[in-house]
C-alpha cells in the first residue's frame, strides 16, 4: 500500500477553452467600461451588483446547478476556467463568491424544494449575497466550541448568539450558518449542530463591521437576539451538521482561490524586470512560476476529482496547506527579487502599491476557510496517524 | 499513471519486486544483485521500451514508459534502466537501431557540448554522465556544421574518468576525442540538446517523484512503530504535521512529474507549453526532493543516518538526480528568461494552456 496521493494529470477538455476565451473577452470589455481596474486589488468591491448580474447573464454563476434552479449543467471544469479568469483579472467577484461557490451546493443538497425554487435562480441572476456563519467568539477552527443557540420555539427556532470573522454580512441578503440545537453528547462531540438558512436585514440581527489590517472592511460580527428562524429554514439534518459541513470542504479548498490571491504582484514583477531580465530575476521568476504551474496542475486534477462525483477531501487540503503557504510567501519572495528593479520601471508604483497590499493580506490566506494547523491534522489523518 | 494499470509496469514491478527489494540490496556489499536484476529487466524488454520493434526494441508508448519510470523510482533502482531508455528514445529519433546491453546518454549537462569534426569523429567532454562506467554503448547528441547529429558511439573508444554522485552511483566523466561513431544520422527537426535535457529532466523527475513515495511511505510506517516518551511518534501533533508535509511534497513532485510526461507524451513539439511542463517538473521535483527528504530524514532520527537503513537509497538518490539534464537553479534561470520574454501579459496564458 502506498500512501502517495494521486493527482491525474486531466487536461481541460476543448470547450473549456472556448470558454476562456469568452470570461476574456467579458473582462478585457469590463475593464474597458471601467467597472474595475486589475492593477488594483486594493479596492471596496464587495458591493458590485451591476457586475454581479451582468456575470448572472453570462450563465456563468450556478454553473454546474440542475436548469430548473437556474444553472446551467455544465462541468466543474467549466467553473473551474471561469474562476480562475476572474482571479487572475482581479475582477470584483465577493458578491457572488461565496453564494456560487458553497452556498448553492448546500441548499440544492440540503433545503426543501419551494426555498430552491425561491433562492437558486437568484444566485444564478448574480442578485443575492451570502455570507457564512461558521466562527464564533472562542471558536473559530474549533467548530465544536460554536455555542450559538438554536431553541425550537412554535414554527421554527430562536437564535441568541454571536458569529464573528464573518466576511461580506454587512452586503448578505443570506447567512448559511451553524447553530446549536443540543449539546455535545460524551460519546460524539461533533453531536448537536445544526445547519440553517438565514435571511439577513431583518430584526433580531446586528452586524456590527469588523476593520482589517489591510484598510479593508469585509469582517464582521453578527449578533442574533430572539432572531427568528422557520421551520424550513434548517438545512439537512437536525444535530447532524458536522458531516455535512466536512464533505464541503473540497469545494471550499482546492479551487483557484487558493494560491492566486496574491498572484497579481506576480504578473507586475515580470514587467518591471523587462524582457532581459539578470540572473537571478530570472531565477526567481522561473522558480515561482514553477511552483505556480504545478499547485495549478494539483488544483484542476482536484476538480476532475469533484466532477467524477468524488469527496477529493485530502487532496483538496494538500492543495490549499501548499497554494496559501504560496500564496502567502509570494509577496515578499516578489519583493525580495523587486529589489533590484530599475528606478525607471514604468509600473514600478503600480508594483509597489501592489506589493504594500499584498503583504498586508497575506498573513489571512493561510487561515481562511481552514487554518494550515487543521488541514495537516485532515492530511495526517489520511495517512492513517490519527 | 498508477501503479499496476498497464503491463509494463506491472511487469516492472513484479521485478523489481523480486530481484530489488531495497533492504535486500543495502545488505548485499558485493553488489551481486545487479546482474540478474538487469537480466530480468532486459528479457522483459524494459530497457528499450522507447525503442520501436523494427529498430530492436519493445514499442512501448511514451506514457508506459514514463510511468514505469516513475515506479524505478519507487524503488530507487540503481541500474542504467532510465539511462538506457533514454538512448534507445534518442537513438530512434534518427532511427538507429539500438544494441542490446547498457547504455547511457552524451551530454547529460546542458553545457557541456559535443562536436562533430570535419571527418565525421566525435569530441568534447560531457560531466556528471550517469552510469558511463556501466554502459557499453553511448547515445550522443553532437553538434556539426549541418546542425544537430544523433550517434552511437562505443564506449570503449572513450575516455572515462570515474565519478560518484550523492546517492554513490556513477556518475562519470566521458571525454570523445576524435572518435568515431559506429552510426549517425541527422537529427529530426525539434530535436536538440535542449529537448533532449528536458526529456531526460523529465525522467529524472519521475524517478523523484517516486523515490519521494517511498521515502512517505517508510516514515509513515515508522512513524506508527517508533515509540518515544511512552508515545507512538506518529500521535505527536508536531510529527504528524511534519508527515502531513512530506505528503504535500511527494504529491506536489507527482503532480509535476507526471503532468510533464502526459504534456510530452501528447505532444508532437516541444513548443512553450511542454517547456513549462517539463522544466517545472524539474524544479519543483528537486525542490521536493530536499524539503520531503529532509522530512524523511528527521522523522526516523539517528537511525535513518546510518547506512544500513534503507532510507538513504531513497534520500540521496533523490538529491542526486536533481543535478542531472541540467539542475533546477538551471531550468529556472531558463524558464524565467523563457517568461520575461513572452512578457508580462503572456505569462498567465502560459500557465493556463492546459
Amino acid at each position: 500500500m502506498t500512501a502517495a496521493l494521486r493527482f491525474d494529470p486531466i487536461r481541460l477538455p476543448e470547450k473549456c477553452e472556448q470558454l476562456r476565451k469568452e470570461v476574456r473577452a467579458f473582462l478585457a470589455e469590463e475593464i474597458a467600461a471601467g467597472t474595475f481596474d486589475p492593477h488594483k486589488p486594493n479596492r471596496e468591491d464587495t458591493d458590485a451588483p451591476e457586475f454581479s448580474r451582468r456575470v448572472g447573464a453570462k450563465g456563468w454563476l450556478g454553473m454546474t446547478w440542475p436548469k430548473k434552479y437556474g444553472g446551467q449543467e455544465r462541468s466543474f471544469l467549466e467553473r473551474y476556467v471561469v474562476t480562475e479568469e476572474m482571479r487572475v483579472a482581479n475582477a470584483p467577484t465577493r458578491r457572488f463568491f461565496v453564494a456560487d461557490r458553497q452556498s448553492g451546493p448546500v441548499l440544492i443538497k440540503y433545503a426543501p424544494e419551494h426555498i430552491k425554487m425561491d433562492i437558486l435562480p437568484r444566485i444564478c441572476r448574480g442578485e443575492i449575497c451570502f455570507a457564512i456563519g461558521m466562527s464564533e467568539p472562542n471558536s473559530g477552527s474549533d467548530l465544536f466550541a460554536a455555542k450559538t443557540r438554536a431553541t425550537k420555539t412554535d414554527g421554527g427556532y430562536l437564535i441568541n448568539g454571536t458569529k464573528i470573522w464573518t466576511s461580506s454580512a454587512h452586503i448578505a441578503d443570506y447567512m448559511i450558518a451553524i447553530f446549536r440545537t443540543s449539546p455535545p453528547t460524551k460519546e460524539n462531540r461533533r453531536h448537536g449542530l445544526t445547519q440553517f438558512l438565514v435571511k439577513m436585514k431583518q430584526p433580531g440581527i446586528k452586524v456590527n463591521p469588523i476593520g482589517q489590517i489591510t484598510g479593508q472592511y469585509e469582517f464582521n460580527e453578527v449578533v442574533f437576539t430572539d432572531f427568528f428562524v422557520p421551520e424550513d429554514h434548517v438545512l439537512g439534518e437536525v444535530d447532524g451538521a458536522w458531516k455535512q459541513a466536512t464533505s464541503e470542504l473540497a469545494y471550499e479548498r482546492s479551487g483557484p482561490e487558493r494560491f492566486l490571491e496574491t498572484y497579481y504582484v506576480l504578473t507586475e514583477l515580470v514587467r518591471a524586470v523587462g524582457p532581459n531580465p539578470d540572473t537571478r530575476s530570472a531565477e526567481g521568476i522561473g522558480r515561482l512560476v514553477a511552483q505556480l504551474h504545478t499547485m495549478r496542475r494539483m488544483s484542476v486534477s482536484v476538480a476532475g476529482m469533484l466532477q467524477a462525483g468524488k469527496e477529493p477531501v485530502v487532496e483538496a487540503s494538500i492543495v490549499k496547506d501548499i497554494g496559501t503557504v504560496w500564496e502567502q510567501q509570494l509577496p515578499h519572495r516578489v519583493r525580495d527579487l523587486a529589489a533590484f528593479v530599475e528606478e525607471t520601471a514604468t509600473n514600478r508604483e503600480t508594483l509597489e502599491r501592489q506589493l504594500d497590499f499584498a503583504i498586508k493580506t497575506a498573513p489571512k490566506l493561510t487561515i481562511q476557510g481552514g487554518t494550515t494547523e487543521v488541514l495537516r491534522g485532515i492530511i495526517a489523518r489520511g495517512l492513517g496517524l490519527r | 499513471m498508477a501503479e499496476s494499470d498497464n503491463i509494463v509496469v506491472e511487469t516492472a514491478e513484479k521485478i523489481f519486486a523480486d530481484l530489488a527489494d531495497p533492504q535486500t540490496i543495502n545488505n548485499d556489499k558485493k553488489n551481486s544483485w545487479q546482474a540478474p536484476l538487469w537480466q530480468a529487466l532486459s528479457e522483459a524488454g524494459l530497457p528499450l521500451a522507447w525503442v520501436p520493434d523494427d529498430l530492436g526494441g519493445s514499442g512501448a508508448s511514451l506514457a508506459d514508459g514514463f510511468a514505469l519510470l516513475n515506479a524505478a523510482g519507487r524503488f530507487a533502482v540503481a541500474v542504467p534502466l532510465a539511462e538506457t531508455m533514454l538512448a534507445g528514445w534518442l537513438l530512434a529519433q534518427a532511427k538507429i537501431a539500438s544494441p542490446d546491453g547498457e547504455m547511457t546518454v552524451l551530454p547529460a549537462s546542458p553545457k557541456d557540448r559535443i562536436t562533430i569534426d570535419a571527418d565525421g569523429s566525435l569530441s568534447g567532454r560531457a560531466r556528471g554522465v550517469p552510469f558511463a562506467k556501466a554502459a557499453k554503448h553511448f547515445a550522443v547528441l553532437a553538434h556539426g556544421k549541418d546542425g544537430v547529429s544523433i550517434a552511437l558511439v562505443d564506449a570503449g573508444k572513450a575516455r572515462i574518468e570515474s565519478g560518484l554522485n550523492l546517492g554513490y552511483d556513477h556518475s562519470d566523466t566521458v571525454t570523445l576525442d576524435k572518435v568515431q561513431p559506429v552510426t549517425i544520422k541527422v537529427a529530426p527537426d525539434g530535436v536538440d540538446q535542449t529537448n533532449l535535457m528536458l526529456m531526460g529532466g523529465v525522467a529524472r523527475s519521475l524517478q523523484i517523484a517516486g523515490a519521494l513515495e517511498s521515502m512517505l511511505d517508510i516514515s509513515v510506517r515508522y512513524s506508527n512503530e517508533r515509540v518515544a516518551f511512552e508515545k507512538k511518534i506518529s500521535k505527536f501533533q508536531a510529527v504528524q504535521h511534519n508527515l502531513a508535509r512530506l505528503a504535500g511534497e511527494s504529491a506536489a513532485a507527482l503532480a509535476a512529474a507526471t503532468s510533464a510526461a502526459d504534456a510530452i507524451a501528447n505532444a508532437t513539439s516541444f513548443n512553450d507549453e511542454v517547456y513549462l511542463e517539463a522544466a517545472s517538473a524539474k524544479i519543483r521535483c528537486a525542490e521536493a526532493a530536499e524539503k520531503g527528504g529532509g522530512i524523511a530524514h528527521q522523522v526516523h532520527g539517528a537511525i535513518g543516518f546510518t547506512i544500513e537503513h534503507i532510507l538513504h537509497r531513497y534520500s540521496l538518490r533523490a538529491l542526486a538526480w536533481r543535478d542531472d539534464f541540467g539542475s533546477e537553479s538551471h531550468w529556472a534561470v531558463e524558464l524565467g528568461k523563457l517568461v520575461a520574454s513572452r512578457g508580462a501579459d503572456e505569462l498567465w496564458p502560459l500557465v493556463a494552456s492546459r
